[in-house]
């Protein structure tokens, strides 16, 4: 674990990609997540006709906006763990190929 | 009262057990502080949950929705909400750059002692906050459950502090970790079966539970009114309501995000990957719970009604007493026996994260610049700090008494750890350019801008109808019109934090960004377990 590998990394092309796509991924993600639990809010705040608009039964557009915050967070945590396994992938790579001992693979990424 | 002593006594019993056990294997700081770094996804995912969901979210919630219907919904949803930001921003990256404390991750690049301690005075206003919302949540129900047995509102308050302080000097965060565990498991058990009951009434046709709460009869200012409390706006109201929700929103997509008490959780699992997965753990844990909580809320609305919850139990205690009408004094029991538990369970997790960045960030750190003079030290410290951070919050509890509503009381510890802690924590982790100087605007800006306009508003600042039930601390008209101060101080501490970087330069926190990069994304050089 010398800070030597860490350098060599940090000037890795393969690393650079690395955090390019988890970049793609995270975000987009969460800006779409924020944006629309803010818009949400927005909407229930200034809105409130709207918002009370029944759509099925009683039910009103604010809740089913609300269930769908959940619904949303959900998927993206779904999303997020299939993403996951690349980004597991390619950090193994990396430090299998910028560790110059390579005597055992190094342990602590994605174990 | 005798059952519902009994299904307490053999939770207190069960974790005083759980915390005997710990204290066995709790041997050196990472066993004390990280659990050994040996939890795995699911049961840190249970544990997060159960040191989350708090009295505030039993308790408080469930009286805020059968009050003030979809406007309560709205903490529901945002406590869900700050899940994602940590999920995508926090967890993983925390995991392999820290060690104990937040504070390690802004001292890993910044200068660690001014860092250090600003991040620990965050922590411990955090920390106080939180933990007056469950003394407070303890003793009122204790009020309402032993009710003519002598013991009081105090006594509870006290109980709680004593049997907190077990658990954590002598178990540690691995005690901490288990008793969160079998909480939230507790928690959500007794969630479904109340749900359950709720929508046994309307023989699981959700559409006519919908119908029901669409007309509840109540009284308001002596005239008894008909109100759709599925429409949104019965408490957040012009001319600030708006904005006041909008506030409130920021608070929740950032604040768990800064929560020390959920952050110190992803240093007991082995890696980041387990750190990662045991998020989504919480939020499965969490979303159904909250999901659920809805149903409650509303159910105590239809079934019990407004005027009732006012008369009968006021804001914080709506839950168990729809629990007694509708399963009996046997279900209030367990109920409240669970409801207990929560408390307690959160209590020790603020309490651990307290005294950790007391021992850790501070006296070791700060005070001894980062040198153990004697083996053991830091434990021992924090053991000491865990006794006073409880002292003083049993006694500002007591102080206050069991009027203020405790989900409030909460919401004021995440507002500062939004507007102090996240933005020093997001951009040291993410923005190159990020400095000591900044670190400290941001903190103080952050943690200042909170405190002075929490005080300024409606929370604190107001003048009280006669007769009123709760009552401001401060009689005047507020200065600050927003109950929820997010919308001002969530963007100050990111400006200040961002203001206080450009104007000074400090190339080795430039210098040392590449490595942090390098070991949050790799978990190169990331803490081991242990034990």
């Amino acid at each position: 674990m010398d800070s030597s590998q860490e350098k060599r990394i940090a000037g890795n092309k393969q690393f650079k990609d690395l955090l390019a796509v988890k970049r793609m991924f995270i975000i987009p993600a969460l800006s779409f997540f924020l944006l629309d639990f803010v818009g949400f809010v927005v909407l229930v705040g200034y809105d409130p006709k709207l918002a009370s608009l029944r759509v099925i039964g009683t039910v009103n557009v604010a809740y089913l906006f609300a269930l769908l915050q959940f619904v949303l967070g959900w998927t993206i945590a779904g999303l997020y763990l299939m993403a996951s396994e690349k980004f597991d992938r390619l950090t193994k790579d990396i430090l299998f190929q910028t560790n110059s001992a390579k005597i055992d693979a190094p342990r602590g990424a994605g174990e | 009262m005798t059952i519902s002593l009994a299904v307490f006594l053999a939770f207190v019993a069960s974790t005083l057990g759980i915390t005997f056990w710990a204290a066995k294997r709790s041997r050196g700081a990472s066993a004390y502080f990280a659990a050994g770094r040996r939890i795995t996804a699911w049961q840190n995912g249970f544990a997060v949950a159960g040191d989350f969901m708090s009295a505030a979210s039993f308790l408080g919630l469930i009286g805020l929705i059968a009050l003030q219907g979809f406007d309560g919904i709205l903490y529901a949803v945002g406590g869900f909400v700050g899940f994602v930001t940590i999920l995508l921003l926090v967890a993983e990256p925390l995991r392999n750059s820290g060690k104990y404390t937040m504070g390690d991750v802004l001292a890993y690049r910044l200068q660690p002692r001014p860092v250090r301690a600003l991040a620990a005075l965050s922590t411990l206003t955090i920390a106080t906050l939180y933990m007056i919302a469950q003394m407070v949540g303890a003793g009122a129900l204790i009020a309402l459950l032993l009710a003519g047995s002598g013991i009081g509102y105090n006594t509870a308050v006290v109980g709680v502090g004593v049997l907190m302080m077990v658990y954590v000097v002598f178990g540690g965060m691995l005690a901490t970790t288990w008793v969160q565990i079998v909480k939230a498991m507790l928690l959500m058990a007794c969630t479904v079966v109340l749900t359950a009951l709720v929508l046994k009434h309307f023989h699981f046709h959700l559409l006519d539970f919908f119908a029901a709460a669409s007309r509840i009869a109540y009284h308001q200012k002596g005239e008894l009114v008909v109100k759709d409390f599925l429409q949104p706006g019965l408490h957040y109201r012009p001319p600030h309501g708006a904005l006041d929700l909008l506030s409130l929103s920021l608070i929740f997509a950032f604040g768990t995000a800064g929560l020390p008490h959920i952050l110190v959780k992803f240093y007991t699992v082995p890696n980041a990957k387990t750190a990662r997965n045991s998020v989504v753990w919480a939020m499965a844990v969490i979303g159904s719970y909250y999901a659920m909580t809805t149903i409650l809320g509303l159910g105590a609305a239809v079934l019990l009604g407004p005027d009732d919850i006012v008369a009968h139990s006021g804001t914080n205690m709506a839950g168990p007493r729809l629990a007694q009408v509708l399963g009996g004094d046997i279900f209030l029991a367990v109920i409240s026996a669970v409801a207990f538990a929560t408390i307690l369970a959160v209590v020790a997790g603020v309490m651990i994260s307290a005294s950790t960045s007391f021992a850790h960030d501070v006296w070791t750190n700060v005070i001894h610049r980062g040198v153990e003079r004697r083996p053991g030290e830091s434990v021992v410290v924090a053991r000491i700090a865990a006794m006073a951070v409880g002292a003083v919050a049993v006694l500002i509890a007591v102080a206050l008494g069991p009027g203020s509503n405790v989900l409030i009381l909460a919401t004021l510890g995440m507002a500062v750890a939004a507007s102090a802690n996240f933005p020093a924590l997001a951009l040291s982790l993410y923005w190159r350019r990020f400095t000591t100087a900044g670190a400290i605007a941001g903190l103080s800006a952050g943690l200042a801008a909170t405190i002075g306009l929490i005080l300024a508003g409606p929370t604190v600042m107001g003048i009280d109808a006669p007769g009123a039930i709760s009552h401001h601390l401060i009689q005047a008209k507020p200065w600050f019109p927003l109950e929820n101060v997010g919308i001002v101080s969530v963007p100050l501490g990111f400006l200040a934090a961002i203001a206080g970087s450009l104007v000074s330069r400090e190339p080795a926190a430039e210098a040392k960004f590449d490595e942090l990069v390098v070991r949050a994304n790799t978990g190169l050089g990331a803490e081991r377990a242990s034990g």
